[in-house]
């Protein structure tokens, strides 16, 4: 994975509550074996006419003027239903880096911290405050600095966000957290030496 | 069972056993996984990752796969095989062929006797057991901790990691109780308890939690019933939900394909028999209902938490005082093409849809069986069943439901997700209405433009006989 130290970049709204991830990311758009494309079908059936092909100009992404935004301001508990990493390749296919929210669902949250995109938490009064600012000024930008775990709006107001303190060292380093456990191998031989397995599928 | 004397609950036991490394300031735990259950659709990309890094499967004899989401449920042609139309899902079952066999993992193929939807197939084999991790590319992975076990979906790259290391990094989740207290009356059923829950939490509300189900309601149920509430935690926000392990669970386990026989099976029970929370054990949160005061539930809206009983009006956004809310009431009302203050009873309705992994099971199917024994479906209904598993589609035909179903005038087909994700040829068209046993009606969920009222199998069941969404307990 990169390193995410930094991000800055314009925002763009999509002000709408419990955005699940079969609007992200349609399940017909799932039946790839990699990664790539799917920044094309973010947000496919808000995003194109019935004929899934027309751009829906009533909305947001397809604005020009919104064209190049990297942080999306969304509604509450984005990222709920299934467990999808599609959800974060699309959004990071997309162009975001990250999303900002009051709440995330877990899972999202958890996949999206794995391909560093950075889901930042923020308060209510917050949320409103970056969605008039997407509103009124498509030019507007906001700067993120990972270590210090702080979002800065334009008017130069800065706000915290909590970040466990494990998910920022990965995203510091481009630590994968797979290379993490693989160095745990001992542990986990002595855990398996005192635990019986439960099931054996090849039996 | 007590730690150092302190009482603890179901979930915390089953955590405590399985810590590889304890959670610290500076790392989450590391959890060990006694199950990893795998599918075509969310692994393709984990496979790709370890063939990168030139790594194996740690251990396949803890790994199980079948296909089920992209799998088309058309019936077999001439020489017995169900033909995959369409060109990438048949590249995604190759795929995953030929990744469970480079990898030594055990897979039961589109057509397989054993398989099934991944969340039916894994307790009616006897893998899943009370006490166990396991995880699964999918967030209703939550259905295996009705026996007691921690499960939880997962995505891909820890999908991989599964594979590799067969543990996981996992923050410990906080516990809710959800308590149903008394008894249910006749046409109300476990799924009209969850989407209860549901909608009293909301889609968020569970969210960071661990749910453990408990009270006289959720013991009086059948595993079946009890899977079909664990199945749907993960659309309350919780990732996981639980239900100690008891006689009707022991039952349950008992001879099937991967039990643990004779003298293990004693030691098994002793050590199940510890699992429940002990007495004095404390949850983050608690919540009650009665279930006498259930009836059944239907969603009206496009999240599983814009539910409310049957016989209900659907809500009005002017009355909602909360701004947020009103907007996403807005939004779905548009969208289901509803009025505030609507009925839903008489809605006509265009699909009915009986299957997935919430209620695609036996019991399941016995239930809508008999509900439409000696009745039709309405001519302007297309109904369709869809068995969790080709074991429970043998065991249906065994006992003639398919006869049945057929006769009304439904369609039987082979097992898998089918139109509960309807990204393998069964979905709705733009516009059409569905009572679906499913468990998401998100816009777009059955097919784009789709419009989906949640309900149970005897719901679904009678909404398809009138031919408009019906109450069953006025026509059992
Ligand atoms: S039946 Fe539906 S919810 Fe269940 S595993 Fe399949 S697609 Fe997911």
């Amino acid at each position: 994975m990169e390193k995410v130290k930094h991000i800055q970049g314009t925002i763009v709204a999509i002000p709408v509550n419990d955005i699940d991830t079969d609007q992200i990311i349609p399940a017909r758009f799932l039946k790839v074996t990699d990664k790539d494309g799917l920044g094309k079908a973010a947000f496919c059936d808000w995003r194109y006419l019935d004929d899934g092909s027309t751009p829906n100009p009533d909305f947001i992404l397809n604005n020009p003027a919104y064209a190049g935004a990297s942080v999306l301001i969304a509604g509450n508990n984005f990222g709920c239903g299934s467990s999808r990493e599609h959800a974060p390749w699309a959004l990071i296919g997309a162009g975001f880096k990250a999303v900002i929210s009051t709440e995330f669902a877990d899972i999202f949250r958890n996949n999206a911290l794995k391909n560093g995109l950075l889901p930042i938490i923020v308060d209510e009064e917050t949320q409103e405050q970056l969605f008039s600012l997407a509103d009124e000024d498509p030019s507007t930008s906001v700067s993120v600095d990972v270590d210090a775990q702080r979002l800065t709006l334009p008017d130069g107001r800065q706000i915290q966000f909590p970040l466990d303190g494990f998910s920022k060292y990965c995203l510091l380093n481009g630590v994968d957290q797979l290379g993490y456990l693989l160095n745990l191998d001992d542990e986990v031989r002595d855990y398996e030496a005192r635990n019986p397995q439960r099931v054996a599928t090849t039996a | 069972m007590t730690n150092n004397g302190r009482p603890r609950t179901l979930f915390e036991k089953v955590w405590d056993a399985h810590t590889v490394r304890d959670q610290s300031e500076d790392s989450p735990a590391v959890l060990y996984i006694d199950l990893h259950l795998v599918h075509e659709v969310t692994s393709p990309q984990a496979f790709s990752m370890l063939r990168e890094r030139g790594l194996r499967v740690r251990r396949p004899d803890l790994t199980i796969g079948t296909m089920d989401h992209s799998t088309p449920t058309t019936p077999r042609n001439e020489l017995g095989i169900i033909p995959v139309a369409d060109a990438m899902a048949a590249k995604q079952l190759d795929t995953f062929t030929q990744n469970c066999g480079d990898f030594g993992i055990p897979m039961y193929a589109l057509g397989d006797e054993h398989q099934g939807i991944v969340h039916v197939i894994g307790p009616e084999k006897g893998l899943t057991q009370p006490g166990m991790t396991i995880v699964c590319g999918d967030s209703h992975t939550s259905t295996h901790g009705a026996f007691g076990a921690l499960a939880f979906g997962i995505g891909t790259s820890e999908v991989g990691h599964v594979l590799a290391t067969q543990t996981l990094l996992q923050n410990k989740p906080k516990t809710m109780a959800v308590n149903v207290e008394g008894k249910l009356e006749e046409g109300v059923t476990a799924k009209d308890i969850i989407l209860a829950i549901i909608a009293r939490i909301g889609i968020g509300g569970g969210t960071g939690h661990v749910f453990e189900y408990r009270g006289e309601a959720i013991r009086g149920l059948s595993m079946e019933g009890r899977m079909t509430v664990c199945n749907m935690s993960i659309e309350g926000g919780a990732r996981a939900g639980m239900i100690a392990p008891d006689d009707t669970t022991f039952e349950y386990i008992s001879g099937r394909k991967y039990a643990p026989s004779s003298a293990d099976w004693d030691a098994a029970l002793a050590d199940w028999g510890r699992l429940p929370t002990d007495d004095g054990a404390a949850y983050d949160q608690e919540i009650t209902l009665r279930a006498e005061e259930l009836i059944p539930m239907i969603t009206y809206g496009t999240n599983p938490g814009m539910g409310m009983p049957i016989t209900a009006a659907v809500p009005a956004p002017d009355e909602e005082r909360d701004y947020n809310k009103k907007i996403a009431l807005d939004k779905a009302l548009a969208y289901m093409d509803l009025q505030p203050g609507q009925q839903l009873l008489g809605k006509p309705i265009d699909v009915v849809f009986i299957g997935s992994c919430t209620n695609s099971r036996i019991s399941d199917l016995r239930q809508a069986a008999k509900f439409i024994e000696g009745r039709q479906v309405a001519e302007s209904v297309r109904m369709m069943v869809v068995p969790g598993s080709q074991q429970v589609k043998r065991q249906a035909e065994s006992e003639g439901l398919d006869a049945v179903f057929r006769a009304a005038g439904a369609e039987w087909r082979e097992a898998g997700c089918s139109m509960c994700i309807a990204m393998n040829g069964d979905q709705l068209e733009p516009g059409q209405y569905a009572v679906s046993t499913s468990n998401r009606n998100f816009e777009g969920r059955q097919g784009k433009g789709g419009r989906t009222f949640l309900a149970s199998p005897l719901t679904a069941a009678a909404s398809a006989v009138a031919g408009v969404v019906s109450d069953p307990r006025a026509m059992l």
